[in-house]
């Protein structure tokens, strides 16, 4: 079994649309679930998904995953065609999400480089199962119409095999004349009014091409939307390797019953990639049989019976009406690596770019904004005092913020794609843990970084399964406390300042501080003596390691590893996770994340010889105090009056250890910061002026020693200096509690 | 394939048993040149609060942000100030960058493996820490780096800087 995954870029574009489609098949499901019924739009759209990832699948040799696809898509056949009312669209959709799960698995493996060895026999079996189930459902129904149409059918079918040697054969109804068909018709396609003719074809393809089964395989997959009827031979190409080679020495014979002209079918198969030869000629209808035995697992109507299908089967005559959509062509398609395959109706035309290549865009716009700012802010350069360079400078500089800004767009993605992903988080929990619970969402078209929105997935699952479990209470205490039965979750984003806040929101049974509390006794991880802690701080224990007040480990939680999960993987992103709750009605947990971690708005500070740099969403307002307006407090901490207003006092030159600075508050200058809640006032000596700045890390040398106080990274200047950016609320907190 | 790889081994023999030497007032010191990226003059130094003493700060090297120590402060030695021929070594050792501040910079040397031995035991210093062993050039004695013990950082060495 050829495992060599020489085409990378094939098998990353499979594994991209294969997520895609499966992500796209899921929400429909979904929402077809929730809305009670399988409308035909949904049906069709998870037919043709689940017809291309079987393709594509097949193309890779990916045979677990074709085989769940094709029998996925066997079910979708039917229901397309038959429309039956499903009444249990619950087990439908859990049938459907299994088989999209097992699919997930499989391909994350692929993207793990692992083999995708799952088993799908069982996931396969119930989906056959259940096939069977609706059918014999829908044709207890028919059975009675159904009876005189089965004499007239097998009639039809003779009839129309001993017409077939003619290619000139009148136009025919494909049933045969004389047969009363009229149930039938309406079933089969109007194109059946042309004349249904029998052709054979032999298939050379060139010399090392390799594959060939496939290829072969290729062609049949193409025929099958033209054909009534068909044969071919080797058999089983897909299942056995040797075939390539059978095919390779003797050619790949096809039989076919089709309505197409021979120039059409010619042209068709001609279209094949790597064909050396193909003889096609009209086929005689003896030849038909003895030669290979039908093949199962093109698709049949399932108009037909069961009984009939096999009895069909064994006389050889299968009808094929799959209308199938543009992946006729898919297999030779995804051999020339067409990255933009078909896209969902209505959707703008994209393009799937490396993440590599956009990191490296940014880092190289950044440095453009970097040199920019060194060439226009050069002393030198500012002491030439000329007009037409300060026009082109400004010109220059407006077309790299420019820039600038589309680049960070790019990088930008809703983050609607992971809010949706929390619904089928829902409806698992709420189904296995037997709640009803909703959830509402409002702003998901908040944009993020991207880098940023893979961080947020997994924690943001945790949280909601959290409130699930945790926080929600079954139904009969719901009722019992006079709240609705069914459980709200909602799920809200924004943008405020220069942070993006997602707000999760539940109306469940709160946090107990007596819980946590004495949990945290328990446990040892009490510092502070409880009766100084504030609300906010009895919360956040529950960001502690190890720590829940589960009292079972359930499937989905109390094993206490989620919440510090949670806070550390945002504050790896310079996030931070707040909790707010009421005993007996709620909790609410948001999570405050960076808008961008890379270029800000900052005003530059000079205090002594050494520049700083706070952004300026931070800033409110900058002033020289008055004498009078400065005092102390009892604790010796300085303050300053503003407008009736009291705010503390932070000394740059103090925290940071800075010499030869204004030490006289009156000399320097007071800028006025607040972090949410907390404001504060920094002295410094002077403003040096607003500028755009891009933040650099520290150095990780410095950052794996400890982490700075105040510090966020810092910048270059244009003079080269370095800048020290702030941290704002970190120097808040030092004055606020 | 086969090709690339004689060549690489090549290179890291061309690279092996090779040290830049540089002083530090009288003593000399060695440090293996797979480990060297650049030698430069002194920049202007950006001082970083709350970091050990011999940390000076950072520095900006052509768009990158390089944290500077000062190697007499690092072994505890008597601060002199930096005057024309003071140099920063950089170098790379594993993930991090760092500019080595040195007195002077001599040259880059073989020094073959017979002629180098251990250190000897000694009791005396905390400078033992960040040699590896010694080496014989010429007549004199050169002290080779171990340069993973250089950029280790010791808890008590920060919590001196608190406060």
């Amino acid at each position: 079994m050829p495992v060599t995954y020489e085409n990378e870029s094939m098998l990353e574009i499979y594994i991209f649309e294969a997520s895609q489609s499966l992500d796209q098949m899921e929400q429909i499901i979904m929402k077809s679930e929730r809305e009670g019924t399988f409308g035909e739009e949904a049906v069709n759209e998870i037919f043709r998904f689940m017809h291309t990832i079987k393709g594509s699948s097949a193309m890779m040799m990916f045979h677990n995953i074709t085989t769940i696809a094709h029998t996925m898509e066997d079910i979708f056949f039917f229901l397309r065609e038959k429309r039956p009312q499903i009444l249990d669209y619950s087990t439908l959709s859990d049938l459907v999400l299994d088989g999209v799960d097992f699919m997930k698995v499989e391909v994350n493996k692929i993207k793990n480089h692992d083999a995708p060895d799952g088993n799908p026999e069982d996931l396969v079996m119930r989906l056959k199962a259940y096939l069977d189930e609706i059918l014999t459902t829908v044709n207890t129904g028919e059975d009675k119409a159904a009876e005189p149409e089965t004499v007239s059918e097998k009639d039809s079918v003779c009839e129309s095999e001993g017409l077939e040697v003619q290619p000139s054969a009148a136009v025919l109804d494909s049933g045969g004349e004389g047969a009363p068909e009229p149930p039938l018709k309406p079933r089969k396609d109007s194109k059946k009014k042309k004349s249904v003719q029998s052709y054979k074809a032999k298939l050379y393809f060139q010399d090392g091409c390799e594959m060939e089964h496939l290829r072969a395989y290729g062609v049949v997959h193409d025929l099958t939307e033209l054909a009534e009827e068909m044969f071919y031979c080797p058999q089983n190409i897909l299942e056995e390797d040797g075939t390539a080679e059978t095919i390779r020495n003797q050619g790949f014979e096809l039989f076919i019953r089709t309505t197409a002209t021979m120039e059409e079918l010619q042209a068709r198969i001609e279209k094949t990639v790597f064909l050396e030869q193909l003889i096609l000629g009209h086929a005689d209808q003896p030849e038909f049989e003895p030669h290979c035995m039908h093949q199962d697992d093109i698709h049949w109507i399932p108009a037909v019976t069961e009984k009939e299908a096999r009895e069909n089967a064994a006389s050889g005559n299968s009808v094929s009406d799959t209308q199938l959509p543009l992946n006729g062509n898919s297999v030779s398609d995804t051999q020339l690596q067409s990255a933009v395959k078909e896209q969902p109706a209505g959707s703008q035309s994209m393009i799937s770019v490396n993440v590599e290549k956009l990191d490296g865009l940014m880092n190289l716009v950044g440095e453009l904004v970097i040199a920019e700012a060194m060439v226009t802010q050069n002393p030198e350069v500012l002491a030439l005092e000329s007009d037409q360079f300060q026009k082109a400078s400004r010109q220059l500089h407006k077309i790299t913020t420019d820039l600038q800004d589309m680049v960070m767009s790019i990088r930008m993605v809703p983050l609607s794609t992971t809010f949706i992903k929390m619904h089928r988080i829902v409806r698992d929990m709420s189904k296995k843990l037997n709640k009803q619970v909703v959830l509402d969402m409002a702003g998901e078209e908040t944009e993020v970084d991207k880098n940023i929105i893979e961080r947020i997935s997994d924690p943001l699952m945790h949280l909601i399964r959290n409130a699930i479990d945790h926080g929600i209470e079954d139904e009969a205490e719901r009722l019992e406390k006079g709240k609705d039965k069914i459980g709200r979750i909602s799920l809200e984003a924004k943008n405020a300042g220069s942070d993006v806040l997602i707000i999760l929101r539940d109306d469940g049974r709160g946090l107990s501080k007596e819980k946590i509390l004495a949990k945290a006794r328990a446990n040892g991880l009490l510092t502070k003596p409880e009766h100084e802690m504030s609300d906010r701080e009895i919360y956040n224990l529950i960001l502690l390691p190890g720590f829940s007040t589960k009292e079972q480990v359930t499937e989905f939680s109390g094993r206490g590893v989620g919440m510090d999960v949670v806070a550390k993987n945002l504050e790896e992103v310079g996030g931070a996770v707040h909790i707010e709750s009421a005993y007996g009605q709620g909790t609410t947990m948001t999570l405050k994340i960076p808008l961008t971690l890379a270029i800000i708005e900052g005003m530059n500070i000079r205090v002594g010889s050494s520049r700083f740099t706070i952004p300026i969403t931070s800033i409110k307002e900058s002033f020289k105090p008055a004498a009078k307006d400065c005092h102390k407090d009892p604790d010796h901490n300085e303050m300053v009056m503003v407008r009736g207003k009291s705010y503390p006092i932070l000394r740059m030159h103090q925290h940071f250890h800075i010499e030869k600075t204004e030490t006289v508050l009156a000399d320097g200058i007071l800028i006025m910061v607040e972090d949410e809640d907390k404001e504060i006032c920094l002295f410094a000596d002077e403003l040096l002026g607003q500028q755009q700045v891009v933040v650099k890390a520290l150095p990780h040398y410095i950052k794996s020693m400890k982490k700075i106080l105040g510090l966020a990274g810092c910048t270059l200047l244009g003079d080269g200096s370095i800048s020290l950016i702030l941290d704002v609320s970190g120097l808040a907190g030092l004055r606020v509690r | 394939m086969a090709k690339a790889i004689t060549e690489m081994e090549l290179e890291e023999d061309t690279q092996k048993g090779k040290y830049l030497t540089f002083n530090l007032g009288s003593e000399s010191y060695g440090i293996g040149i797979e480990y060297v990226i650049e030698i430069i003059g002194l920049l202007p130094i950006t001082v970083v609060p709350e970091l050990p003493v011999y940390i000076k700060g950072i520095m900006n090297l052509r768009g990158r942000i390089i944290p500077v120590m000062d190697m007499r402060l690092r072994f505890r030695k008597e601060f002199v100030d930096y005057d024309e021929r003071t140099c920063i070594i950089v170098v790379e050792i594993g993930e991090n960058s760092v500019g080595l501040i040195v007195d002077r910079v001599s040259e880059v040397t073989n020094i073959a493996d017979e002629d180098i031995v251990d250190q000897p035991m000694l009791s005396s210093g905390t400078s033992n820490r960040y040699i590896k062993s010694i080496g014989k050039v010429g007549g004199e004695v050169k002290m080779l780096l171990d340069c993973d013990a250089l950029l280790s950082h010791h808890e008590s060495e920060l919590i001196s800087t608190i406060g």
